[in-house]
């Protein structure tokens, strides 16, 4: 007992230590591990399979009952009536492919539940990030984050390990939710390969990065966590819905829009449909990555600054 | 490494100042020596736990300095961190890890490898008799058991001093005896110095080789027990005669009797070195045709200390918010 410490931490190691805890409490609790895989089938199933738009617009919903056509016909010297139970099948049928082309043309995809059930994964990765941030509340009411902040392991892991989880369980959030939607029927497509399920995951941690940094930078100035979820309550659901998650961006009305567009949850949605369900064009998938990336490295620097003037006061 | 300082923590007019007008610590300057169980008594918000949490380096100090082992608390507070031990006050082990898992986690946080770690955890886990519980969540643990667990953290970087705040809060008395135990344990086996607060009299008392009494952000007095006890101006002699006259003059011409009150044909003698004293009392009624039928002495208790500096008994005083919840909380797990 006489030797004093004689090791001294290395950065890394402190992380990892940190990171390991929080990964360590979620996989005990099967039930948060649950409700994360229920989430997103509960939402996918309601709302992805409910609002089918593709359908919606198919003519067997709507009845043409053409009138009667009648119009002068010279070379008959006289009227010519078409009547409307000839006409009425031939518009049907030239409207019977209408739902499907409008998808394609505003959403991109053919299906309503292929569009969205890629949403989800912002929306999980939101919820995740911003509720994640939160924990570090309870450490510090419960004295575990003084007890950390005394020993020699870095201010910086202390802060990135938070951070770390959140992208972690965001990611994991994300593979159920890509693989359950495969299997109730998203169709990815042509252009899809293996290798952009990486770069799927990358888009994602850059999201996460920004966005649990300044959640944790407020979870750490309010003093009360009820505050916090009022804020995560506030703005998550409206973050959702001005960005692309649900409906395409070119239907909203103008300030929507300039919401959406600099709404970083319309480009991780654009990023993740880009590399699953579209066309990939790799330009728009470089100015996602663009705007992801700064968002990131602005973000987690405010946070982290914040942070980092909190836990060194 | 300043192996030879022979004070180990030194403070210097160390103050901190809340939101800048909030004075938790005002100017305070004290040395602890190598080796010795010092201990900070005072009331809740006193400013123990703000002067506990600056010499750990987790608050900068607005004035003033300190220093452990020759560290500077805020230029060279890593050093300070890696060579302290913390048991805080909470109970700030994970309840969804087990007690081991807990202890590893601490080591891992000191950059202690592995192996050392696991052997280090087991070693602890023995002293202070965990190692049956160490496979089970801390949220079955009781609140004796979890300041166990504590203290086997605090001692994982195996530190020269270990700083404990508040060590029984909430314990039940067998269980605070038990923890005493080991607190003595730890100075007499490993020659550790041992800075500690607490609001517990007879605790400070049972412990602490000196005391500070601090009130209101201010140290009000420091010295051994004895010392403080003695400050008081020595034991409380009660004395009764036969016979019905007032001999107050008469005892007040004693030597070493400083005060005395007759209180209904009862004396009541404030006396230093009472044992010494109370004979000559005696001798000098006798010479006088007195009998003395009653006496009785009574030494100081740290209570009577505590009530002539602080000018009060153990009060409730206004905390913050967040430190009175943190303190319930305390008190709720330690009865789980």
């Amino acid at each position: 007992m006489s030797k004093p410490n004689e090791h001294h931490p290395k950065k890394f190691h402190g992380l990892w230590a940190l990171t390991n805890r929080e990964l360590k409490k979620w996989l005990n609790e099967p039930v948060i591990l649950l409700m994360a895989v229920l989430q997103p089938i509960i939402w996918m199933g309601l709302f992805g399979k409910a609002m089918n738009l593709g359908n919606m617009f198919s003519s067997s919903n709507f009845n043409l009952n053409m009138p009667d056509i009648t119009f002068y016909y010279p070379p008959a010297s006289g009227n010519i009536t078409i009547p409307g139970s000839v006409l009425s099948p031939i518009f049907q049928n030239m409207f019977s492919n209408i739902g499907p082309t409008v998808m394609q043309k505003i959403f991109g995809v053919t299906d309503y539940f292929s569009y969205m059930s890629v949403g989800m994964i912002s929306f999980i990765v939101l919820f995740t990030t911003m509720f994640s941030g939160m924990s570090i509340v309870w450490d510090r009411r419960l004295g575990f984050l003084n007890k950390v902040l005394s020993t020699p392991v870095s201010r910086a892991a202390i802060i990135f390990s938070k951070v770390l989880n959140a992208s972690l369980r965001a990611m994991f959030q994300a593979t159920i939710i890509l693989i359950l939607a495969v299997v109730f029927g998203l169709q990815v497509s042509s252009t899809f390969t293996p290798l952009n399920i990486l770069l799927l995951y990358a888009a994602i941690f850059l999201l996460c990065l920004g966005l649990s940094s300044v959640f944790l930078a407020l979870a750490l100035r309010s003093t009360k966590w009820e505050t916090q979820m009022a804020i995560v309550n506030l703005i998550n659901l409206p973050l959702m819905f001005a960005s692309n998650t649900f409906f395409p961006i070119s239907q909203m009305p103008d300030w929507i829009q300039a919401i959406a567009r600099v709404n970083p949850i319309s480009y991780l949605t654009d990023a993740i449909r880009q590399l699953t369900v579209y066309q990939l064009d790799i330009s728009s998938l470089m100015f996602d990555f663009a705007f992801l990336g700064i968002f990131a490295v602005v973000f987690s620097i405010i946070g982290i600054l914040l942070s980092w003037k909190y836990l060194t006061k | 490494m300043s192996e030879s300082v022979e004070n180990v923590i030194e403070t210097e007019e160390l103050t901190k100042v809340f939101n800048k007008n909030l004075t938790a610590v005002d100017h305070v300057s004290f040395s602890v020596k190598q080796g010795e169980i010092f201990g900070f008594l005072g009331p809740n918000g006193a400013g123990k736990t703000t002067t506990i949490n600056m010499l750990i380096t987790i608050l900068k100090p607005t004035e003033g300095r300190a220093s452990v082992l020759g560290f500077d608390i805020v230029k060279q507070n890593n050093e300070v961190r890696n060579v302290i031990g913390v048991v805080p006050q909470e109970y700030t082990a994970d309840e969804d890890l087990t007690g081991l898992e807990n202890i590893l986690l601490c080591a891992y946080l000191y950059g202690i490898p592995r192996d050392v770690a696991k052997e280090r955890a087991m070693e602890l886990l023995k002293l202070v008799e965990l190692t049956d519980f160490k496979d089970k969540k801390v949220q079955t643990y009781s609140g004796g058991m979890r300041r166990r667990l504590e203290l086997a953290c605090g001692l994982i970087n195996r530190p020269k001093v270990l700083f404990l705040d508040e060590p029984t809060l909430g314990l039940d008395v067998q269980t605070r005896t038990a923890t005493w135990n080991y607190i003595r344990k730890l100075k007499k086996e490993f020659g550790m110095t041992l800075f500690m607060t607490t609001h517990y009299l007879e605790e400070a008392d049972a412990l602490c080789d000196r005391i500070a009494i601090i009130d209101h952000g201010k140290i009000v007095v420091i010295g051994t027990p004895e010392e403080l006890k003695h400050s008081l101006g020595g034991d409380i002699i009660t004395l009764n005669i036969k016979e019905n006259a007032d001999v107050s003059g008469l005892i007040s011409s004693v030597e070493h009797v400083k005060e005395v009150k007759n209180e209904d044909g009862s004396y009541r003698i404030k006396a230093e070195y009472g044992e010494i004293t109370a004979p000559f009392i005696i001798e000098a009624l006798r010479k006088k045709g007195y009998t003395v039928t009653k006496l009785s002495m009574t030494e100081p208790t740290l209570n009577e200390v505590y009530l002539e500096y602080t000018g009060k008994s153990m009060r409730d005083t206004e905390e913050s918010h967040e430190a009175f919840r943190a303190h319930r909380m305390t008190m709720r797990r330690a009865r789980a």
